[in-house]
């Protein structure tokens, strides 16, 4: 019954994928004008250029047939060309990927490390603490990324000088100081989420019945809360930590535009700027790709975790 | 009173009961006629004594509880009867040590001689082992995420460093005796693959497991459908014979508790209001609360008219004036004394009343005069 | 045993009152709603309120610091940066209204329909709304931009469409609940019909959840927006907009002039907070009503 489930997941992550590339693909037929004046960006191309294009995208067939082409050379690595930079959009995303995954990943280890532990530590003791932790993370939860950007920028790297203002590092060790402020900045309002989250899931958990079975079993209490207070919390947070995590993927693009990282969101967001049509829809298909396999390991996560789900959907 | 023959036939035609079980209960309806129509010729397993607890009920240190006073003497069963708010639950967590943070507790509870309030460590470890409790609602008092064996040998495990092996091989046996087969496969599942009534009867099992001395069980069958209630029972009942367990039987069922319990205690408003041998309680009870508890049930043999009912709603302790009699109010028999002050329980006949006209009305609280709420006396 | 059986009578409970739902969520939240209610002031008026030009450049004052009714200073045009931030609350505020407004109707919609006919028809919806996750709602606005160019219009629907499926699962669960209570059967034995009975007893009955979701999500969408105003697909400079302006006066914090920026980011933080501790109340008390 858990391969159903399985499966079930599988087929939606497919079906996901497919109808976002749809929509990703279809943009060019939505904007204002024909697809070729999409493509060229409003730019005025020699027709040499034109041809070429219309070749490349195979504008005189069916719309079907242009969306199955595009979507076979996307699965074989090829996303067209930049109409800005004349190189592969391909390649283009490979520079930059590294650095938006980095990114991603500092982030999520903040969030992971710091909003779980505050979270099981607020929850699990009453008092100064646990207020302290829900106060803050109140207020953190509304600081939005590019406002946490200047504020960290003017304090921690204007002011202070601790950490560079802006751009990325040349190797390991200037890359982690380049990215800690873009980092926290990005991290910020998931992390007071994820540790408002937990501590909620701790206190409820600590509450049900189950646990009062236990006690009254004489269960020690260090025993008690690892194996059926923060066991049976892990099903919450793991499922908000990784849509968090998932969330990262699209803020992350206001956070390198702040820091001026040359990151895959930067770039996305100065190419739909310019109107270079076959970047953004490179870099959106690799960014929704992310998200939704993301969110696929939440999902199967949870299944692993909670024995009670055969079939169904994560919110029951 | 049908139904307890009825349930005693399920019980020894069912499934394979102790030999001493069948003969119990061959004797006279399954009630055990020992040391408990004795006055204390054994010392009492578990004491509780002038037990007042008071919880934090909307902003304010309100009584649950009210000089609760009771004993049960080693293989006995005393029953504790009463409606929503009466207090029992709350007794069986006083006594179990699960009351809610910041409740204020006066009084003594002894099991075994020793404080049960003071225990702590090893002692109160002891203590957890030597008193298991039986929950109302299975579902929710068994952990979701984890196996049935995990839940069963959990305390074995832990506390009596059993090692798993034996501990899962014990589970699997106490499994055939709650009637359960195929117990190894059983202790692989989760608890959502079992029905409620299996996953009462395995709750049952693994409060048996760590060898207890006193059973509380919280309305064990109350979230179960009739026809489990019965087996479910039956199954308490035999098992408690068969180690010789005392129990503490919580429910709101006064025929339950008198065809299970050899002695049953009534309350009302946080206090207990009445204790007497179960079969004297139906026919013959010191209280009129009992009376009309007893009347109110609806009998089977007989056509009633209209359904007795007592005018007015139970009362929580809290709600309960403190100096008078807390069923005066609905009571048919009240009169000026009972509004004097809080009634104490008094020795009457062998049981306790906590009625201020308990000798008065004495033989007249038959349940057929219960009725009407018209009291000629 | 001791109680008589009461009359039952098939009645549809009644939804919440407006002044009553905000009485119960307490000090906080009535601070909130202070806070909102001032926001909104400032941003039907605004433009009115503002004592200086808010678009007109003079370089000469470019970072200026605060001095006499110039509480917040200047900004990088030289342009008073209080009298800017209250002309940006019009369309800071403007664009989430849209994209709540937007999101809750076809949301609650769809969530009525799938709860209503179940089977085959809340499958499909179910599962559409699924794939509709896949798409976070910056992204989905960057796409719109570079399509549509960039414009407060275009966000605003992207983030609405991204939106949606949130409500619709949340109102879903809500309105299937709603669905099997016994009076909505008593209703249709009784003849009534299907919309008559969504639309006059499941609606009103879920209302406090509308109400509290539409609140928790106008503070999602305005930092959706803003962020999206500051990457400079939305909100086009020289109009007023808090996200605009943090991102035109983010030059001046390397030379030391944060607090054009800083102003506009307290406001944006400001509001939000309001927004979350509002809903936040609002929802808990929808769930305790259920």
């Amino acid at each position: 019954m858990r391969l159903a489930f399985l499966g079930r997941r599988l087929a939606m992550l497919v079906a996901s994928l497919l109808v976002a590339s749809f929509v990703i693909f279809g943009a060019l037929y939505l904007a204002p004008g024909n697809p070729i004046a999409a493509l060229s960006g409003g730019r005025s191309l020699p027709p040499s250029s034109l041809k070429v294009l219309e070749a490349r995208y195979h504008l005189n067939q069916p719309f079907l047939t242009q969306y199955w082409y595009w979507l076979d050379n996307a699965l074989h690595g090829n996303l067209g060309i930049s109409i800005t930079l004349r190189e592969n959009v391909t390649t283009l995303i490979a520079s930059r990927v590294w650095t938006t995954a980095g990114l991603v990943l500092y982030a999520s280890l903040i969030i992971l490390v710091l909003g779980i532990g505050m979270g099981v530590l607020a929850g699990l003791r009453p008092g100064l603490l646990d207020t302290s932790v829900l106060v803050s993370s109140a207020i953190s939860a509304a600081i939005p990324s590019f406002v946490a950007a200047i504020v960290l920028i003017s304090l921690f790297a204007v002011k202070l000088r601790w950490f560079p203002a802006l751009g990325n590092g040349s190797d390991f060790v200037s890359n982690l100081r380049h990215f800690t402020l873009p980092a926290v900045a990005l991290a910020l309002s998931s992390l007071a989420i994820v540790a408002r989250v937990t501590r909620a899931a701790i206190r409820e958990e600590a509450d049900r019945e189950h646990v009062q079975t236990a006690i009254s079993r004489g269960i020690p209490r260090r025993q008690l809360v690892r194996r059926h207070i923060l066991r049976n919390a892990a099903i919450p947070i793991t499922t908000v930590s990784g849509i968090t995590i998932a969330s990262l993927i699209a803020v992350a693009a206001v956070v390198e535009t702040a820091f001026s990282l040359n990151g895959l969101g930067a770039y996305l967001v100065a190419s739909a700027q310019d109107k270079d049509l076959a970047v953004v829809q490179g870099i959106s298909l690799v960014l929704v790709s992310a998200f939704v396999v993301i969110n696929m390991a939440v999902d199967l996560a949870y299944a692993v975790l909670d024995p009670r789900v055969a079939l169904g959907s994560r919110a029951a | 009173m049908s139904e307890t023959k009825g349930r005693g036939a399920a019980r020894t035609g069912e499934r394979g009961t102790s030999d001493e079980g069948r003969r119990r209960s061959e004797a006279g309806m399954g009630r055990w006629v020992g040391p408990g129509s004795r006055e204390a010729s054994t010392a009492p397993l578990l004491e509780v004594d002038g037990l007042t607890v008071r919880l934090r009920v909307e902003g304010a240190q309100r009584a649950v509880l009210r000089d609760v006073s009771l004993a049960v003497r080693p293989g006995e069963a005393l029953g504790l009867v009463g409606e929503s708010g009466s207090g029992k639950s709350m007794t069986a967590r006083a006594i179990d040590r699960l009351l809610p943070r910041g409740a204020e507790v006066s009084g003594q509870i002894r099991f075994d001689g020793a404080d049960v309030m003071t225990l702590a460590g090893a002692g109160l470890r002891g203590y957890r082992n030597g008193v298991a409790m039986i929950f109302q609602d299975p579902r929710a008092h068994v952990n979701p995420v984890r196996r049935i064996g995990d839940f069963m040998t959990e305390a074995l495990r832990t506390n009596l460093d059993v090692p798993a092996g034996e501990a899962y091989r014990r589970a699997a046996d106490m499994l055939g005796q709650v009637g359960i087969d195929d117990g190894e496969r059983r202790l692989r599942q989760y608890p959502h693959e079992l029905s409620g009534g299996m996953l009462q009867r395995v709750m049952i099992a693994a409060a048996l497991l760590t060898e207890p001395k006193l059973l509380l069980a919280d309305e064990p069958t109350t979230a179960l459908d009739v026809t489990t209630q019965a087996e479910v029972m039956a199954i308490l009942d035999d098992l408690r014979r068969e180690f010789g367990l005392a129990m503490l039987f919580i429910t709101h069922d006064l025929e339950l508790a008198a065809a299970i319990c050899d002695r049953t205690a009534v309350m009302y408003a946080g206090q207990i209001v009445e204790v007497r041998e179960s079969a004297l309680l139906h026919d013959d009870p010191l209280h009129p609360y009992t009376a009309a508890l007893a009347a109110a049930r609806p009998d089977i043999a007989q056509t009633a008219h209209r359904l007795a009912a007592i005018p007015g709603r139970p009362l929580s302790a809290f709600e309960a004036p403190e100096d008078e009699c807390a069923f005066a109010p609905r009571c048919p028999h009240a009169r000026d004394i009972c509004r004097e002050a809080t009634p104490e329980l008094i020795g009457l006949d062998g049981g306790l009343s906590r009625c201020a006209r308990a000798a008065d009305l004495r033989g007249r609280l038959r349940p057929e005069l219960a009725e009407g709420g018209q009291s000629d006396d | 045993m001791s109680t008589a059986i009461p009359l039952v009578t098939v009645q549809a409970p009644r939804g919440g009152r407006a002044v009553g739902l905000l009485r119960g969520t307490g000090a906080a939240g009535i601070a909130s709603a202070a806070v909102i209610l001032a926001a909104t002031v400032v941003a039907v008026v605004g433009p009115a309120l503002a004592p200086f030009s808010p678009t007109l450049p003079n370089l000469a004052l470019a970072f200026v610091g605060p001095t006499g009714a110039h509480l917040f200073g200047f900004d990088y045009e030289g342009r008073d940066v209080l009298s800017r931030l209250l002309a940006g609350a019009q369309s800071s505020m403007l664009g989430p209204l849209a994209v709540v407004i937007g999101a809750l109707v076809i949301g609650t919609l769809l969530a009525v329909i799938a709860a209503w006919r179940r089977g085959m028809v809340d499958a499909v919806i179910s599962s559409s709304l699924d794939i509709l996750f896949a798409f976070p709602g910056i992204l989905l606005a960057v796409l719109a931009a570079a399509v549509f160019g960039a414009g407060l219009p275009a966000a605003s629907i992207s983030l609405a469409i991204a939106y949606m499926p949130y409500v619709a699962r949340v109102l879903r669960g809500a309105a299937l609940k709603e669905r099997s209570q016994p009076y909505v059967a008593a209703l249709e034995v009784q003849g009534a019909s299907a919309t008559s009975i969504c639309l006059r007893h499941i609606v009103p009955n879920v209302m406090p959840l509308i109400v509290a979701q539409a609140t928790i999500l106008f503070g999602y969408a305005m930092v959706d927006l803003a962020a999206i105003s500051f990457l400079g697909l939305g909100v086009q400079p020289p109009a007023a907009n808090w996200g605009v302006m943090i991102s035109e006066n983010q030059v001046g914090i390397p030379q030391g002039y944060p607090l054009p920026a800083l102003a506009a980011g307290a406001c944006i933080v400001a509001i939000v907070i309001a927004f979350n501790v509002l809903g936040e109340r609002l929802f808990e008390q929808a769930q305790g009503a259920r």
